[in-house]
């Protein structure tokens, strides 16, 4: 493979073409794409704040080689909704007081959205293990908890939209 | 630098034929951070020259049950996340357990079995349920397969017996007819390298009990002495064990770990912790009739 290639994010394809092969997904993602919403911390799969969709599959954008990602389905938090609006998760992070400084929020959107579709009424510890991949330095945690909870609320009584 | 991504498990076999020195990346979970940090120190000179990535390698990433329905054999490519679904889960409970320990979602999503035993960490959480089960380990290359006993897979920390240009393509482990369940402890509960863990696994047909211990040693070891006085000692009938039987195999587990002080814990540490984790597995799969 030379040193050019496409890779498939939110639905569109973007070439690729002056990234050393050796560049993981979220340095191609931010460097080359100008996608800025993953965020780059620990680039050893400790903090989250990368987190994004691979053909689905909620991953640490530092930890995909992004030359090996060629031909998969990549979503970021820019791909969730179109520009401008927000989903319920964003809404709810803004309305409980979840977001403080906001570095870890692109990455627990993601992973609040992977952990709903899959537990759509997680309980406080299913969260709690379910978003242990994702560090907060300014929250605490409790109102991120809160967060989530209130999604699954209104997603069950059709209160918000989905 | 050069990316391959082989589609097939011929494609990736060929592919290290002709780069015997190249990278094999699978979930990337532990040669990412290589990646990463190699470049972070000394800029691209620290990489590899070619990279097979096999996240792609259909063969590496199912799994089969054999006709009898007694051994299942799981593709090196099989994730952590994989291996905590149904049936997989039911067939291997211990590897499951073991998995749910590993990382985040993101981590378990991405990581594999067979980047566990490529990086052969003491530390690895599913090997020391691939040892309590003597599982086999299959490797491909240029000239040929082989297959070989895990505990002999396993040469010391971070050595293994894999040649250049060889691949992991799966493991085969029994399926038992007993108890089976993985414990491990940490600084924390999430996201941790464990500090000592342990694997326990029952055969009720053979009357056997396996005992395997993580992080206490350069490689995963058993504890022989351990298990052939729980053999002999639970109460088979009742499936019932008594404290005392239960206190001196967490003794003679501890006896069977060689562990090591390091920034992580002392070695005094990790064997108690290995007593009382032993006897706790132990009282697990020998609770009796008690339907607690
Ligand atoms: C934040 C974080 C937390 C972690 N927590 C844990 C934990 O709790 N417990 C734990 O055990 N591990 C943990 N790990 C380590 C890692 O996730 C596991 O070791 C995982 O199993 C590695 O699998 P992988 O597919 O990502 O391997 P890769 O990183 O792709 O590869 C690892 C090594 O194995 C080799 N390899 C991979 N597949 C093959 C193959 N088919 N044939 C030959 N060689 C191969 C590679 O060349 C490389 O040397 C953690 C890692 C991170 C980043």
């Amino acid at each position: 493979m030379n040193e050019h290639y496409v890779l498939h994010v939110n639905g569109r394809d973007h070439e690729v073409t002056d990234a050393w092969l050796g560049e993981s997904l979220l340095d191609v993602l931010r460097e080359r794409l100008g996608l800025l919403a993953a965020k780059g911390a620990c680039e050893q799969g400790e903090c989250g704040s990368c987190s994004v969709l691979v053909d689905g599959d909620l991953v640490c954008s530092c930890l995909v080689l992004g030359a090996a990602a060629v031909g998969r389905a990549i979503t970021t938090v820019e791909g969730l909704t179109e520009r401008g609006t927000l989903t319920d998760v964003q809404r709810a992070y803004l309305e409980a007081g979840a977001v403080q400084c906001g570095f870890c929020t692109p990455g627990l959107i993601m992973a609040t959205h992977d952990l709903l579709d899959r537990v759509p009424e997680p309980t406080e510890m299913e969260i709690r293990e379910e978003l242990a991949g994702n560090v907060c330095r300014c929250t605490g945690y409790g109102r991120i908890i809160d967060a989530v909870q209130q999604v699954a609320v209104a997603r069950r009584t059709g209160a918000g939209p989905a | 630098m050069a990316v391959v991504v082989p589609m097939s498990l011929r494609e990736a076999v060929d592919a290290l034929a002709a780069n015997p020195g190249a990278l094999v990346l699978a979930g990337g979970t532990d040669a990412m951070v290589e990646i990463n940090d190699g470049h972070r120190r000394v800029g691209h000179a620290g990489s590899p020259e070619v990279v097979v990535a096999v996240d792609r390698v259909a063969e590496l990433r199912s799994w089969t049950l054999d006709p009898g329905g007694s051994r299942l054999t799981i593709g090196a490519g099989v994730t952590y996340t994989e291996l905590m679904e149904e049936p997989l889960a039911s067939f291997v409970p211990a590897l499951a357990e073991a998995s749910r320990t590993v990382g985040s979602p993101q981590i378990r999503n991405a990581g594999t079995l067979g980047g566990n035993l490529g990086t052969c960490s003491p530390a690895g959480d599913g090997l020391p349920v691939l040892s309590a089960l003597d599982a086999e380990v299959h490797l491909a290359g240029a000239t040929g397969t082989r297959t070989v006993s895990v505990h002999d897979f396993m040469v010391g920390v971070k050595q293994t017996v894999l040649a250049p240009g060889e691949i992991i393509t799966a493991v085969t482990v029994p399926l038992l007819d007993g108890w089976q369940g993985y414990s491990k402890v940490g600084v924390r509960n999430a996201m941790v390298i464990a500090t000592a863990s342990a694997c326990l696994a029952v055969d009720q047909p053979t009357r056997s009990v396996r005992i395997a211990l993580g992080s206490v040693a350069p490689t995963i070891v058993r504890a022989p002495e351990a298990e052939s006085f729980a053999a002999g000692h639970v109460d088979w009938g009742a499936g019932h064990v008594d404290p005392a039987t239960a206190g001196e195999f967490g003794r003679l587990a501890a006896a069977a770990a060689r562990p090591i002080d390091d920034h992580r814990s002392s070695a005094a540490y990790r064997r108690h912790a290995i007593d009382v984790m032993a006897r706790r597995l132990l009282e697990r799969a020998f609770r009796g009739a008690d339907p607690t």
